[in-house]
């Protein structure tokens, strides 16, 4: 095995790697079209750029197209069951914390049937990296709503509309108290390669969504502010330390009326804007942010909140080796317990 | 700490080779600690002993109530013993509840202590006395000694600054004080663990070490108490001896498995009755490397262990029958994956949250069938509480040479009870042996050893075997994913066989009595003591009965079907509606006869000796009396 460091990075031999290294052998069976294309590609794009050997990166996904993710990355993977990659992330990291961990899954994987354990994986820390394809819809089973689904969505299981309110990933992940919380898209190919590298680089859980294109069954869900044409005016890149502004050249901007955005459109000058601030500990300012929503406000892309806190599995490491430095493992007192008795 | 032992007989005291006592009380009461305190005394005097503790699912009970009244059972003898006893000879009732519930088990005759300053109208009326038993006579058929505990233990605590609620819980020291003389044993063994236990609370520590004091001073004191039983020490193999849980021996099991192999222990388990102590023991041995963790929920648990399993870890979760029922998904991705996985069911009874405290063996088929898809694992079941120290070991040792999820089933009894055990000395231990994927010897992670058909076990952080799993069907010769008709076919075949090979791990199954005759009592688990014990009775009785007991139950020992053709009947007692007589049956065409007990209880021998007499014509149908 491979002497790693403690974030992964091998400290001697760094490998030069390339995208063509992370492709593997497997023939990608996703839809022509599909968003998930682009998410596969700048990931293959970003990984040379962490300096980690393959063997040491394992990614983990649930149940659903996402989930097909790990076969076409020539690292280590592991295409497990439906909601629970969290889990089993949480369990390899754990047990293993010089790995570096990627899950990969979807809005149904990740928000449905296995939001319990991602939302305890990012309670917990765990130095792993969670990317959710939020597509709004079930594609591997044809076409059913999802927890994302925004209500009254006519899918093939609500021929009326659904009557459920949806989840939003970003507000879930920031009140599990994830510490990299990000959001891009699978048609800002850059944007969307630069964060899923930020998001590897985090020491803690990092948890991106991804709105991504099901061009079967939801097509165009976020063309409306997606859309190459129309992102510059509808959506608003977060950027740490810098306000809020969206727009072709960048003329309008948001600012704060107490805990209300507003947008303000030409404003003279930044004065008046809300600056974005990544690392506050609380979570009010992100939560607001997630709130805006087309067509009442651009949608934020980038990061909502960037902090440092201990990870689980480094002090779940940690403890054993304090309790190895406070008592002398001795298996054979062990066993023998407190009190004994000989028969002679 | 080493004692000696010592026969200290004196000449007062009458000399019994068997005694069953039962300490009953409000939950409250301190019963459990009364009984494990008065084991652990016994244990190091040197007789052979049996536990049964006996608790509510309630934390606490309305006190006073019928349902908030808790038992500890203890059986201990000069001669090798493997039950609890069926009947207790003495009875310590701390209220009317815990007279009620208990007298019907005491033998006529038995010893019966009571704290009579309980027995007040209030506590009466909870127990639902119309009148006192103390006084109406009814309690004639028994040795009573009535004892204003509360009153006795109160005066003797007068001088401490506690408050009545402390005063009155040390009660159980003082009925503990009285028992220990009564059975001639001594102090210093409690004394001990009360220092260690309350040695930040001196004010407590006082309160129970007189307490304690004041109890054995009264037997010997007061005219009330003429008689006293002394139980000379079992004549056992010689050795160091322990006293031990099967919780704890599980624990120390899997442990020792960690270092026999050399590979770090990852155990993730979700909180549940009555496997939870085992997560309490092995989050306190940190210091062996092993690392736990409390997942948020029983899906979860089992997922991390997958993912430490993957991680080229000593992979194990632990539960109980409604937690294996929520793994079942988790367990078939490791079936499907060939990922080494340790499954440690503490069975109780169930349906569904059924009696969380009380013992059942009915998980059997849940752990054999209870998963989507032909989906064979191996099954293993230890037989008393010091066994569960070396079914973990080979649940460990199995799972890594065949790369396979090998679940263990305990259960409730076996959990909580105890026996005195002898340490076993690591270096006569055979090590286990893993293997990771080995560049020499295979070219991809779905390369099988050809012997026991187990593929490479390839873990993170080896250059060259970078390779996807999951639970989709996979190829046989590549690993990639494969929906060939034919190749599904081969691979449900193969998953089969692998577990199938496991046999050559399994001893034969060695009968206890006669090699050939009328009757072979057939067992698993947690009966073996009153399963052996019950065939040992009618063999005294001079009939041809033999007993044979299962530890390995997927598969079967290799001469299973040889040892069951030796007999003209074979009776399977079994703690559920009839299971294994269902796997025997299927798998040899044998009429085995069930006896199935679903009482939340443990079989008492005369249960067993009275169907043996059923099957054998000796008499007529056999019912059970609960």
């Amino acid at each position: 095995m491979t002497a790693a460091g403690s974030n992964g990075a091998i400290e001697e031999e760094i490998p030069l790697l390339t995208r063509k290294d992370f492709v593997s052998d497997q023939e990608v069976r996703w839809c022509p079209g599909c968003g998930d294309y682009s998410i596969l590609a700048q990931m293959q794009k970003t990984l040379p750029g962490l300096r980690i050997p393959r063997e040491n990166i394992v990614f983990v996904s649930g149940i659903g197209c996402s989930s097909r993710f790990p076969y076409y990355v020539n690292t280590y993977g592991f295409h497990t069951i439906h909601g629970r990659a969290p889990a089993i992330a949480t369990g390899l990291k754990t047990a293993r914390p010089e790995l570096t961990v990627f899950v990969v899954t979807g809005d149904g994987d990740g928000l449905s049937i296995g939001g319990n354990h991602l939302m305890h994986l990012l309670r917990r820390n765990v130095d792993v990296t969670v990317v959710l394809f939020n597509n709004r819809i079930y594609g591997l089973t044809k076409g059913q709503y999802s927890p994302t689904s925004p209500i009254g969505k006519v899918t093939k299981s609500a021929p009326l509309g659904t009557t459920e309110v949806p989840i939003d990933p970003i507000k879930l992940a920031l009140a599990s108290g994830a510490t990299f919380v990000a959001r891009s898209v699978d048609r800002d190919t850059r944007h969307l390669e630069e964060t899923l590298g930020l998001a590897a680089q985090h020491r803690g859980a990092a948890f991106v969504e991804v709105f991504q294109n099901c061009n079967i069954y939801n097509d165009g869900a976020f063309a409306s502010f997606a859309d190459k044409d129309v992102r510059q005016d509808r959506m608003v890149y977060l950027e740490n330390g810098k306000p809020l502004r969206f727009g072709k050249h960048l003329e309008h901007g948001v600012r704060l009326n107490g805990f209300q955005p507003e947008v303000v459109e030409n404003p003279l000058s930044d004065d008046d804007l809300l600056v974005h601030d990544t690392g506050r500990t609380d979570i009010a300012l992100p939560m607001i942010l997630s709130g805006m929503d087309y067509p009442e406000f651009p949608v934020p892309l980038g990061i909502f909140r960037q902090v440092e806190r201990e990870t689980y599995d480094g002090l779940v490491a940690e403890q054993v080796e304090v309790a190895k430095d406070r008592a002398e493992p001795d298996l054979e007192a062990l066993i023998a317990g407190p009190e004994t008795w000989s028969v002679l | 700490m080493t004692t000696e032992i010592e026969s200290p007989l004196s000449e007062a005291v009458t000399t019994r080779d068997r005694v069953t006592i039962r300490f009953a009380g409000d939950s409250g009461d301190g019963m459990q600690l009364t009984g494990t305190q008065f084991t652990r005394t016994t244990a190091v005097y040197g007789n052979d002993l049996a536990t049964l503790p006996d608790y509510p699912a309630e934390i606490r009970a309305p006190t006073g109530s019928l349902p908030g009244v808790s038992g500890f059972q203890l059986s201990f003898s000069s001669n090798d013993i493997h039950t609890p006893g069926d009947n207790p000879d003495a009875l310590v009732a701390m209220n009317p509840a815990a007279l009620k519930t208990n007298l019907g088990d005491l033998v006529p005759g038995g010893l019966l202590i009571v704290d009579e300053g309980e027995f007040n109208p209030n506590n009466l009326r909870k127990a639902g006395y119309e009148s006192n038993p103390l006084e109406d006579g009814s309690l004639s058929p028994y040795r009573l000694l009535r004892i204003d505990i509360t009153k006795h233990n109160a005066a003797a605590l007068d001088s401490l600054e506690l408050g009545a609620k402390e005063r009155f819980r040390s009660r159980n020291f003082y009925a503990l004080g009285l028992v220990l003389w009564l059975f001639s044993r001594p102090m210093d063994t409690v004394e001990r663990w009360a220092s260690d236990k309350f040695q930040r609370n001196p004010v407590v520590l006082e309160a129970n070490l007189r307490a304690l004091r004041a109890g054995n001073a009264f037997g010997e004191t007061s005219e009330l108490v003429h008689e006293r039983y002394e139980v000379p020490p079992a004549d056992v193999a010689p050795g160091i001896y322990r006293h031990i849980s099967g919780n704890e021996a599980t624990a120390l099991g899997f442990v020792t498995a960690s270092h026999l192999a050399g590979l770090p222990l990852f155990y993730a388990s979700y909180p549940i009755t009555p496997a939870s102590d085992v997560l309490h023991e092995l989050a306190s041995y940190k210091r062996f490397g092993v690392k736990t963790m409390q997942a948020e929920d029983e899906i979860s648990a089992v997922c991390a262990a997958i993912g430490a399993s993957y991680a080229g870890q000593m992979a194990l979760t632990g539960t109980s029958g409604p937690g294996l029922a929520l793994k079942s998904e988790g367990l078939n991705l490791a079936v499907m994956a060939e990922l080494p996985l340790v499954i440690l069911d503490v069975q109780r009874a169930g349906p569904s949250t059924g009696m969380p405290t009380k013992t059942e063996q009915a998980d059997l088929l849940q752990a054999m069938y209870g998963r989507n898809g032909d989906s064979p694992v191996v099954l293993i079941a230890p037989s008393t509480p010091g066994d569960c120290f070396w079914m973990a070991i080979e649940a460990f040792r199995i799972a890594l040479k065949y790369m396979v999820p090998v679940i263990m089933l305990s259960d409730g009894y076996l959990a909580n009870g105890s026996q005195p055990w002898p340490i076993p000395r690591l270096e006569e231990i055979e090590p286990i042996t893993y293997r990771y994927a080995d560049p020499a010897r295979v070219s991809h992670a779905y390369e099988r050893d050809p012997e026991t058909l187990a593929r490479a076990w390839a873990v993170p952080g080896q250059a060259g075997f970078e390779h996807r799993v999951g639970g989709l069907e996979k190829s046989y010769e590549t690993g990639d994913i494969n929906y060939e008709p034919g190749n599904h076919h081969q691979m449900t075949l193969t998953r089969a066989e692998r577990v199938a090979r496991v046999v050559d791990e399994v001893p034969d199954l060695e009968v206890t009595g006669p090699q050939e005759g009328d009757l072979l009592l057939l067992g698993w688990g947690g009966t073996y003591g009153a399963i052996t014990s019950a065939g040992e009775r009618a063999r005294s009785e001079g009939k041809s009965v033999a007993s044979a007991h299962l530890r390995h139950l997927n598969p079967f020992p290799a001469n299973l079907g040889e040892v069951l053709s030796r007999y003209d009947r074979v009776l399977v007692p079994e703690l559920n509606n009839g299971q294994l007589s269902v796997l025997v049956r299927s798998q040899y065409l044998v009429d085995a006869i069930p006896f199935n007990k679903i009482a939340g209880q443990p079989f008492k021998i005369t249960e067993i000796c009275g169907k043996i007499d059923e099957v054998l014509g000796v008499s007529g149908p056999f019912e059970f009396e609960f």
